[in-house]
C-alpha cells in the first residue's frame, strides 16, 4: 500500500490536473468541433439543407470525392510495392527509400502545392509546352491530384513497411517453397497479414485526401462549380461572409473527420497487434 | 538421393561454407549438426532452393538442380519458427500446398480434404482442423508444419531446428515421433540441430559441421566412438582436455601411458570423458588423487579430481560407484583412464570448445 | 550457378525488381522531380535577388510570424501536452478512453474546417473572445490568433510523442526517490523531467515544424495585414499570384530549409530517446 501511494500525487493534485487537463482538450479540441455544428445550424435546419442542395455545394463534394477516389488508391499500390520491397528484402540504400518516402509529411500544404505550380503553371518548366498542346494540367483535376497524392504520399507506406518488416519473411518462404506462385503468396499470405494496417493507413491517407486545403487552394483556381473541392468552397462560402453555407459544408467535413477518428480508434482497439509497432 | 558437390556461400565478408561436399541416400534420416554458424542451416536452405550457393553444384536425383526453383523441387521444408500462416485455419494451412497447384495436377476439393484429414490423422491433431495457430502449443504447431510440409508428397523433406523451441519433454516426444514416422514412411530426411543428443538419437547418418566445413560424417556410434577431429570429440559431449606428448607409438600426460599407433612423435592433445576413469585402478601408472567438490546429481555424481601436480580434471560416475569407494576429504584414490583418445598437435592449436554448447537463435 | 548480384541478399521471393522499380519511380515523379523544380527555380535568382529577398522587411516580417509563431506554439504544445499526456496516462476517469481518441482529432480534422471554426470561437463576438473583450485583448485577426491556431495543429505530436515513453516508465525509479524522501513534486523535476525530455524535445520540434507551414487553419484566424500579421505561405501564394515564381520558390526554400534542419533535430534527439530511455 505505501509503495503505490508513494508514486501517486495527492488526491487533489491529481483531480486538479485532471480537470486542467480536460479544459485543454474542451478548450483546444472540443469546442472547435461544437462551433463548427452549432453556427451551422445557427440559422436553423432549413438553411443548412438547402445549402447542401446549392449546385456548387454539391459540385464540390463529387470533386472532391473525385480527386480522393483517384489518390488513395494510388498511393495504396505504392505503399504495398513500397513496402513489399523493404520489408522482405534487403538492399543498399534502404533507409534512404524510407526517409525520402517520408518527405511529404515535412513539406508545408502551400509548398506541396507551389512545386507543382513552378512544374505544370503558366509561366513553370512545361507550362508553355502544355499550353501548345492544350492540356489542361493546372486549375484543372490533375493537378488537384497531383497536390492530394504528393500530401498524402507517405501514409499507406508507414504504416505498411514496419508492419511487414515485424512479419518477417518466413511464411512467405514457406508459401513459395509449398509451390505458390509470387503473385498467390501475395494475395493469400501476405495481404490478409496486414490487412488491418492497410486499412489503417487507407483510413488517415483518406480523411487527409478529402481535407486537404493547402497545396490544392495553390493549383486549384478556385472556379466554382469547377475546381473547388469541399474544403475550398467551405473558404469560397466564409469569405462571401455565408457563414451559415460554410459552416454546414464544414460540418460534412467534420462528421469526416469524426467517423475516421471512430473507425481509426476501432481498429486500434481491436487490433492492436496487427498495427505497425510504431503506433502506440 | 541429393548430393552436394564443393559448395561454397558466403554473406558479406563471412564465409558460411567451404566447399562442402555430401552425399544422401535415399530413405535415410540426416542430422546436419554443429554450433551457431556452422553453416548447417545455410546447407539446409541452398537444399531447398531458399538460398543459392555461389559456387558449386547441387543435384536432386540424378538431375542438376541448381537453376530449379523451391517451389519445382518438391521438397517439403520445416522452418524453425514454423512459419504457419496465421490467418489460415489448420486445415486451410495443411492444403495450401495443394490448392496452389495449377493444371494437370489440380486436385477435386473433396480429394484435398480427404488427404487434409489423413495427415491430420497422421500427426494426431484430428479434432484441430478448424483452430487457428495462435490457438496451437509449440507441439501441436510443429506437426502442423510438418503434416504441411508432407501435403505435397515432397521427396525429400528438410528440418530446420524443428524442436528447438519446445520444452524438455515434448522434445522428447516428438523426437522419437518423428523417427517412428520416418521409419513407417521411408521418406529422405534431413534435419539441422545444434543438440548432439537430438543428433544421435535421431538419426542413420550425423554430419558434423563447423566453421563451413564438414568435420565429420558417420553414424552416431561411428563419431562418437571414433571421432575424426578434436572439434568432434569435443562437440559431442563433456570432456577432459589434457596436454600430452606422442613418443614412438605411444602418449603419455598426467603419468599415464596409451598407445597411440600411427601419430608422430611430438606433442598431441588428449582427451578424457569424465565418464571414463577409473578410480579404483590397479594399473601401474595409476595416479593418486583427491576427490573434491562432490556434486549428487541425482543418480550420477560429477566431481573434481586433483592430480598429484595440482591440475583438475572433471570425473563422473554413478551413485553407486561413488558410495562404495566412500570418500572423504582426505582419502585417496587411485585415478586412470578406461580410455584415451589422441589427436596429434599442440594444445594451443586446438580451440577449447568451453563448456556447453551454445542455442542456435541466429542462424544464417 | 544462378548467381545473384552481389549487391543484393540473395531472396527466393519474387517480384523484388517490378515492385522496387515501381516505387522509386513513382517517388522521383511524384516527390523528387516536383522538389527538385523547386531547387532550380530558387536557384534563378542572383545572389544580389537573394539579399533583397532577405532584406525586404515584408518577407522578413512573414517568417517572423510563421516561425516565431510556431515556436511559441510549439512551447505551448510542451507544457500543455505533457499535462495532458500525464493526465490520460496516470490517472482514470470516465471517458479516458474517449478524451483519448479525441486527441487525434487535429490530425484527422481537415484544416480549413479548423480554420474557421476557431476564428469563430475566438473573434471577438465568440464564445472564447468574448471573454477577453474586457481586458482589451483581441485574439484573432492578430498573431495571437496565428499562435493560438498552431498550438492546436502542434498539440497531439507531443502527446502522442510523450505518451508511450510515459507508459513505458518503470516506477521502481520512483518508488526509490518516494524512498529517499523526495516529495512528489521533487520526483517529478529531477527524476521524472529529465527522462522525458528527449520525447518531449521531439515532440517539441515536431509540433514547431508542421505549424511552420501550416495555411489551412492558421489563415482565417491570422489577420493576413502585410507587416503584421501576415504568415510565410500566405506570401508565396501572393508572390505566385503575381507571377514571381522565383520568389515564392525563393521563400519556400528557405522555409524547408529551416524545417529540415528541425526535423533532422528530431531524428538525432529520437535516437536518444530510443537508446536511453529508462
Amino acid at each position: 500500500m505505501a509503495a503505490i501511494d508513494s508514486t501517486r500525487e495527492p488526491k487533489w493534485v491529481q483531480i486538479l490536473l485532471t480537470a486542467l487537463a480536460l479544459l485543454v482538450l474542451a478548450l483546444f479540441l472540443v469546442l472547435p468541433l461544437a462551433s463548427v455544428i452549432l453556427q451551422a445550424l445557427a440559422k436553423g435546419w432549413g438553411r443548412s439543407l438547402n445549402v447542401l442542395e446549392n449546385q456548387d455545394t454539391l459540385s464540390a463534394i463529387r470533386l472532391t470525392l473525385e480527386v480522393a477516389s483517384i489518390s488513395v488508391p494510388l498511393n495504396l499500390i505504392f505503399g504495398l510495392a513500397a513496402s513489399w520491397a523493404v520489408a522482405k528484402f534487403s538492399f543498399p540504400g534502404k533507409s534512404l527509400l524510407v526517409s525520402l518516402i517520408e518527405i511529404p509529411f515535412s513539406v508545408s500544404p502551400v509548398i506541396s502545392g507551389l512545386i507543382f505550380v513552378l512544374l505544370f503553371g503558366l509561366h513553370g518548366l512545361v507550362g508553355p509546352w502544355l499550353a501548345q498542346h492544350d492540356i489542361k494540367i493546372i486549375f484543372a483535376l490533375p493537378a488537384l491530384v497531383l497536390a492530394t497524392v504528393f500530401v498524402t504520399f507517405p501514409f499507406v507506406a508507414r504504416e505498411l513497411i514496419p508492419l511487414m518488416e515485424e512479419q518477417g519473411r518466413d511464411e512467405e518462404e514457406a508459401a513459395l517453397v509449398l509451390g505458390a506462385s509470387g503473385f498467390r503468396t501475395f494475395w493469400s499470405v501476405t495481404l490478409p497479414n496486414v490487412r488491418w494496417g492497410l486499412l489503417y493507413g487507407v483510413l488517415l491517407c483518406n480523411a487527409r485526401a478529402m481535407g486537404e486545403f493547402g497545396a490544392v487552394s495553390v493549383v486549384s483556381g478556385h472556379v466554382r462549380g469547377l475546381t473547388n473541392t469541399l474544403p475550398l468552397h467551405v473558404e469560397i462560402l466564409y469569405n462571401d461572409y455565408d457563414f451559415v453555407g460554410a459552416f454546414t459544408a464544414a460540418s460534412i467535413l467534420a462528421l469526416l473527420a469524426l467517423v475516421t477518428l471512430a473507425l481509426k480508434t476501432a481498429v486500434e482497439w481491436w487490433h492492436r497487434d496487427e498495427l505497425a509497432s510504431a503506433r502506440h | 538421393m541429393i548430393t552436394a558437390n564443393t559448395i561454397s556461400k558466403r554473406f558479406g565478408s563471412f564465409q558460411a561454407l567451404d566447399s562442402v561436399s555430401i552425399n544422401v541416400k535415399k530413405g535415410r534420416l540426416v542430422a546436419l549438426l554443429g554450433p551457431s554458424g556452422s553453416g548447417k542451416t545455410t546447407l539446409l536452405r541452398i537444399f531447398a532452393g531458399l538460398d543459392d550457393a555461389d559456387s558449386g553444384e547441387l543435384i536432386i536425383d540424378g538431375l542438376n538442380a541448381n537453376g530449379l526453383k523451391a517451389k519445382d523441387r518438391q521438397v517439403g521444408f520445416v522452418f524453425q519458427h514454423y512459419a504457419l500462416f496465421r490467418h489460415m485455419t489448420v486445415a486451410d494451412n495443411i492444403a495450401f500446398g495443394l490448392k496452389v497447384r495449377k493444371g494437370p495436377d489440380r486436385l477435386s476439393k473433396s480429394v484435398i480434404q480427404g488427404k487434409v484429414d489423413d495427415l491430420l490423422k497422421l500427426v494426431q491433431l484430428s479434432g484441430l482442423a478448424k483452430r487457428y495457430p495462435s490457438q496451437l502449443s509449440g507441439g501441436q504447431r510443429q506437426r502442423v508444419a510438418l503434416a504441411r510440409a508432407l501435403a505435397v508428397e515432397p521427396r525429400l523433406l528438410l528440418l530446420d531446428e524443428p524442436f528447438g523451441a519446445l520444452d524438455a519433454q515434448v522434445r522428447k516426444d516428438l523426437r522419437r515421433w518423428l523417427r517412428r514416422l520416418h521409419d513407417e514412411m521411408g521418406l529422405t530426411s534431413i534435419f539441422v540441430t545444434h543438440d548432439q543428443e537430438e543428433a544421435l538419437e535421431l538419426a542413420d547418418t550425423v554430419v558434423v559441421m563447423n566453421n563451413g566445413r564438414i568435420e565429420q560424417i558417420g553414424s552416431p556410434a561411428e563419431i562418437y566412438d571414433h571421432p575424426a577431429t578434436p572439434f568432434v570429440f569435443q562437440f559431442l559431449g563433456n570432456a577432459n582436455r589434457l596436454e600430452g606428448i606422442v613418443k614412438s607409438g605411444e602418449a603419455f600426460t598426467h603419468g599415464w601411458s596409451w598407445p597411440a599407433h600411427g601419430l608422430p612423435d611430438g606433442p598431441a592433445v588428449v582427451f578424457l570423458r569424465p565418464h571414463e576413469i577409473d578410480l579404483n585402478s590397479s594399473r601401474i601408472d595409476a595416479q593418486a588423487a583427491k576427490i573434491r567438490h562432490p556434486l549428487i546429481l541425482g543418480p550420477i555424481v560429477r566431481a573434481e579430481l586433483e592430480m598429484p601436480d595440482g591440475r583438475f580434471i572433471e570425473v563422473e560416475l554413478s551413485r553407486e560407484e561413488f558410495q562404495s569407494i566412500n570418500p572423504n576429504e582426505e582419502s585417496l584414490v587411485k585415478v586412470a583412464p578406461k580410455r584415451l583418445t589422441v589427436f596429434a598437435g599442440s594444445i594451443m592449436s586446438t580451440p577449447n570448445l568451453g563448456g556447453s554448447q551454445e542455442g542456435d537463435d541466429y542462424e544464417i | 550457378m544462378s548467381k545473384s548480384p552481389r549487391w543484393r541478399a540473395a531472396s527466393i521471393l519474387p517480384g523484388f525488381g517490378l515492385t522496387a522499380g515501381y516505387a522509386v519511380t513513382y517517388l522521383s515523379l511524384i516527390v523528387l522531380l516536383p522538389l527538385s523544380v523547386l531547387l532550380l527555380k530558387a536557384a534563378n535568382l542572383s545572389f544580389d535577388q537573394w539579399l533583397t529577398l532577405l532584406s525586404d522587411k515584408r518577407v522578413l516580417a512573414a517568417l517572423r510570424l510563421s516561425f516565431g509563431g510556431a515556436l511559441a506554439a510549439g512551447f505551448l504544445d510542451t507544457v500543455l501536452g505533457l499535462l495532458v499526456a500525464w493526465v490520460l496516462v496516470r490517472y482514470t476517469f470516465p471517458g479516458r478512453k474517449i478524451a483519448d481518441a479525441l486527441v487525434d482529432l487535429p490530425f484527422a480534422l481537415p484544416t480549413a474546417v479548423a480554420g474557421i471554426a476557431l476564428t469563430a470561437l475566438y473573434a471577438q463576438n465568440g464564445w472564447i473572445g468574448q471573454l477577453f473583450v474586457p481586458f482589451g485583448i483581441k485574439i484573432a485577426f492578430t498573431p495571437v490568433g496565428v499562435v493560438v491556431a498552431m498550438t492546436f495543429i502542434g498539440l497531439p505530436f507531443v502527446i502522442r510523442t510523450v505518451e508511450p515513453i510515459l507508459q513505458d516508465l518503470d516506477l521502481d525509479v520512483e518508488e526509490a526517490a518516494a524512498s529517499l524522501g523526495a516529495s512528489r513534486l521533487q520526483t517529478f523535476i529531477y527524476v521524472l523531467l529529465p527522462s522525458l525530455a528527449p520525447a518531449l524535445m521531439a515532440g517539441f520540434s515536431l509540433a514547431t515544424a508542421r505549424a511552420v507551414g501550416e495555411y489551412g487553419s492558421v489563415i482565417f484566424i491570422a489577420g493576413n495585414m502585410p507587416g503584421v500579421s501576415e504568415i510565410a505561405p500566405l506570401l508565396i501564394i501572393t508572390k505566385l499570384e503575381q507571377y514571381d515564381y522565383n520568389g515564392a520558390a525563393a521563400i519556400a526554400v528557405i522555409m524547408l530549409a529551416i524545417s529540415f534542419s528541425l526535423l533532422l533535430g528530431v531524428n538525432i534527439l529520437s535516437r536518444k530517446t530510443r537508446s536511453g530511455a529508462p
